[in-house]
C-alpha cells in the first residue's frame, strides 16, 4: 500500500519538555486515520509538524511525499486542513468564502465556478449562499469548512476535532462528507474526543505521554484490550498518562 | 429546586429565538442534564437562571426567589461554572479561590470541606498563576471557586466541552460527590453519553426542550425497534442500506450502523439480510440493539 506521511521518530521538544516523542507509524492512501489522544498527548504538536507549520527537533517525516524539513510550503499545496475552531470568514458570504480560498489555492476562475456550484449543491446551501458565514448555524459551518479544505483535491485532509459541539445528526452528516471525500482518493487524517467516530476509522492510534502507544484497526485493538468499545480502550490506555491533562 | 415557567429570551430585536417558552422543574437534590449541542440556548438559559440576563417572557425561580426581583439574594445561593474560563488569569490558584472566598463574605477553611476532593489534586500547583494552569486543572479550579460559598443549587455550563474521555470520567465522579451532598446541581453538556450519568435529562434544541424525562424512560419511548447492522465493507453497505426500499431510517453508530425498517413484519431482518447477499456483501451481521439517548435525539431532532 502507499504511504502518505511516513513518520520515523519523529520529535519535538520544547526546552526539556518533550512534547511528541520518537513517533515513526505510516498512513496509507485512501484510509481514514484516527489520531487519538487524551488532552496534552502531543496530538496538536505531531499534526503541526506534518502541516509543515512546526519544524521537527529530531526524526525524519514525509507528507505526501514532500520532508517535513525541507519542502514545507509544498507540503501545504497538497494538503487541506480544519481547525476546532472557525477558521472562514465570518463577514463573508459563503460563495465569496469559496472564491477566496480557491484563489488562495490557485484553483483557476472556471474550476473555482464549478466547484462552488457543485459544493453548495451538494452541502444543500444553494438558498444560502449569499448569506454571510457568520449567520449560518454551526453544523453548516463546519460541513462548509470541511469542503472548503478539500476543495483544492489535496492528497491528504487533516481534520482536527470537526465535530465538536455539534448535534448528533449534523455529526453523521458530517461523516457522509468524510466519506464521499474517501471514496475520491483523499486520505483522512483525523482527531476527536468522541470514541463512537473513532469506529469509523480505518485504523487509529492512540497517544499518550508524547508516544503512541496503540495503532491498529478499531477491531483489533479491542480484541487485543480485551474490550467492547473504543471508549474502553481508550481508558485503558490514557488512565495511565503521567502528564496533566490538558 | 429551580422552577421555571414559559421562560424565553431573543436577541437581536426578536429575531433569532435563543431560548422559546422553556419550562421546567428541577427538586432540591437532584443532578440534572441539559443535552444539546451548540446554539441549543443552554447558555442563554443557564445567564437567565443565574441572573446575569433578563428574559423576555416568563418567569422562573431558584429556591423559590425570583430571579428578575430577588437578583441579589440568588446570587449568594447559587454557584455557576461559565463554559468560558472567567478566572483571573494573572491571580495564582489560591488567590482566586480566596478572592471568591472574600466576595461571599467566607473563607477557604469555612467551607474547605466542600472542596477538598477537588481542591487536593490542585493545591500542589496553588503559587502558580491561573493562566498557566492546563485545560483539566483550570476546570478543577473553577469548580472550587464556584463552590467556596457553599451554594445550594449549582449550575455548570459544558464543564466537559473539549475535555478527553478520562478527564470527562473524573469530572462525573466529583459531580455525584457533591450530589450526596444534597447540592442541587443543573450541567449542560453536548456529549449524548453524559445523559446517563443524570437523573433526568432534558433534550434540547433551538432554544426548544424536544424532550424531558429520565435517560430510561426516554430511551423506552424510542417508538421503532432498532437494528445494529454491519458487513465487511461499510461504506458501501451504508449506501444499500439507504436505497433499501424497507428502510426508514439508517445512520451510522459506532462499529454499527442504526436501521429501522418502516414495516418491521416478522421476518424483516431475514430480507435484509437476503438482500445485502445478493448485493455481495460478506460478514452479515444484523440484530437488535437498546437505543441509548443519541439514538433519541437524532430520532427527535428528524421529526
Amino acid at each position: 500500500m502507499e504511504a502518505v506521511i511516513k513518520t520515523d521518530k519523529l520529535t519535538k521538544r520544547f526546552g526539556d519538555f518533550i512534547a511528541t516523542n520518537n513517533i515513526t507509524f505510516e498512513v496509507y492512501a485512501g484510509e481514514i486515520f484516527g489520531f487519538l489522544g487524551a488532552n496534552g498527548a502531543g496530538k496538536t504538536t505531531a499534526m503541526r509538524m506534518l502541516t509543515g507549520l512546526s519544524t521537527p527537533s529530531s526524526g525524519s517525516a514525509t507528507v505526501a511525499g514532500f520532508d517535513v524539513y525541507r519542502e514545507t510550503e509544498r507540503i501545504k499545496k497538497n494538503i487541506g486542513y480544519m481547525s476546532q475552531k472557525f477558521s472562514l470568514y465570518e463577514d463573508l458570504t459563503v460563495m465569496e468564502n469559496i472564491r477566496f480560498f480557491g484563489g488562495i489555492y490557485g484553483l483557476s476562475d472556471k474550476a473555482i465556478k464549478e466547484k462552488s456550484d457543485m459544493l453548495v449543491e451538494q452541502l444543500g446551501l444553494a438558498s444560502e449562499k449569499k448569506k454571510l458565514v457568520g449567520a449560518l448555524p454551526l453544523g453548516w459551518k463546519q460541513k462548509l469548512s470541511f469542503s472548503v479544505a478539500v476543495l483544492h483535491d489535496p492528497k491528504i485532509v487533516f481534520l482536527d476535532e470537526p465535530t465538536g459541539g455539534v448535534d448528533p445528526l449534523t455529526r453523521r452528516q458530517f461523516w457522509d462528507l468524510i466519506y464521499a471525500a474517501t471514496s475520491r482518493g483523499v486520505t483522512v487524517f483525523v482527531t476527536t474526543h468522541y470514541m463512537d467516530e473513532a469506529e469509523y476509522c480505518n485504523r487509529i492510534s492512540i497517544m499518550v505521554d508524547g508516544s503512541i502507544k496503540a495503532l491498529d484497526t478499531p477491531y483489533n485493538l479491542k480484541r487485543e484490550f480485551g474490550v467492547g468499545s473504543m471508549d474502553e480502550v481508550f481508558y485503558k490506555l490514557a488512565r495511565e498518562a503521567r502528564r496533566s491533562a490538558d | 429546586m429551580v422552577l421555571l415557567q414559559d421562560l424565553s429570551k431573543s436577541y437581536d430585536k426578536g429575531n433569532v429565538k435563543a431560548v422559546e417558552a422553556v419550562s421546567l422543574e428541577v427538586p432540591q437534590g437532584e443532578l440534572f442534564g441539559l443535552i444539546g449541542p451548540d446554539g441549543a440556548g443552554k447558555t442563554t438559559l443557564f445567564r437567565m437562571l443565574t441572573t446575569l440576563l433578563l428574559p423576555d417572557g416568563g418567569r422562573a425561580t431558584v429556591n423559590n426567589l425570583d430571579i428578575v426581583k430577588d437578583y441579589k439574594a440568588i446570587r449568594s445561593q447559587v454557584g455557576y461554572m461559565p463554559g468560558k474560563f472567567s478566572l483571573y488569569q494573572d491571580l495564582t490558584v489560591e488567590e482566586n479561590l480566596n478572592f471568591f472566598a472574600t466576595l461571599f463574605g467566607t473563607t477557604i477553611e469555612e467551607n474547605y470541606h466542600l472542596i477538598k476532593d477537588i481542591y487536593q489534586q490542585i493545591e500542589p500547583f496553588k503559587n502558580r498563576r491561573a493562566g498557566k494552569l492546563s485545560g483539566g486543572m483550570k476546570q478543577k479550579l473553577a469548580l472550587s471557586c464556584a463552590l467556596i460559598h457553599k451554594p445550594t443549587v449549582l449550575f455548570l455550563d459544558e464543564p466537559t466541552t473539549g475535555v478527553d474521555p478520562v478527564s470527562r470520567k473524573e469530572f462525573w465522579e466529583m459531580l455525584k460527590r457533591l450530589k450526596a451532598q444534597g447540592i442541587t446541581i443543573l450541567v449542560s453538556t453536548p456529549y449524548m453519553d453524559e445523559a446517563t450519568l443524570c437523573d433526568r435529562i432534558a433534550l434540547m434544541q433551538g432554544g426548544k426542550i424536544l424532550a424531558i424525562d429520565t435517560p430510561d424512560a426516554i430511551v423506552q419511548q424510542y417508538p421503532e425497534k432498532l437494528y445494529g447492522v454491519r458487513a465487511a465493507a461499510m461504506q458501501k453497505l451504508l449506501l444499500d442500506l439507504r436505497a433499501y426500499p424497507n428502510t426508514l431510517s439508517c445512520f451510522t453508530f459506532g462499529e454499527y450502523f442504526h436501521l429501522s425498517f418502516k414495516d418491521d413484519h416478522a421476518g424483516a431482518a431475514e430480507d435484509l439480510e437476503r438482500y445485502l447477499e445478493s448485493k455481495g456483501h460478506e460478514r452479515i451481521g444484523i440484530g437488535e440493539v437498546t437505543p441509548t439517548i443519541e439514538d433519541c435525539f437524532i430520532r427527535l431532532l428528524k421529526q
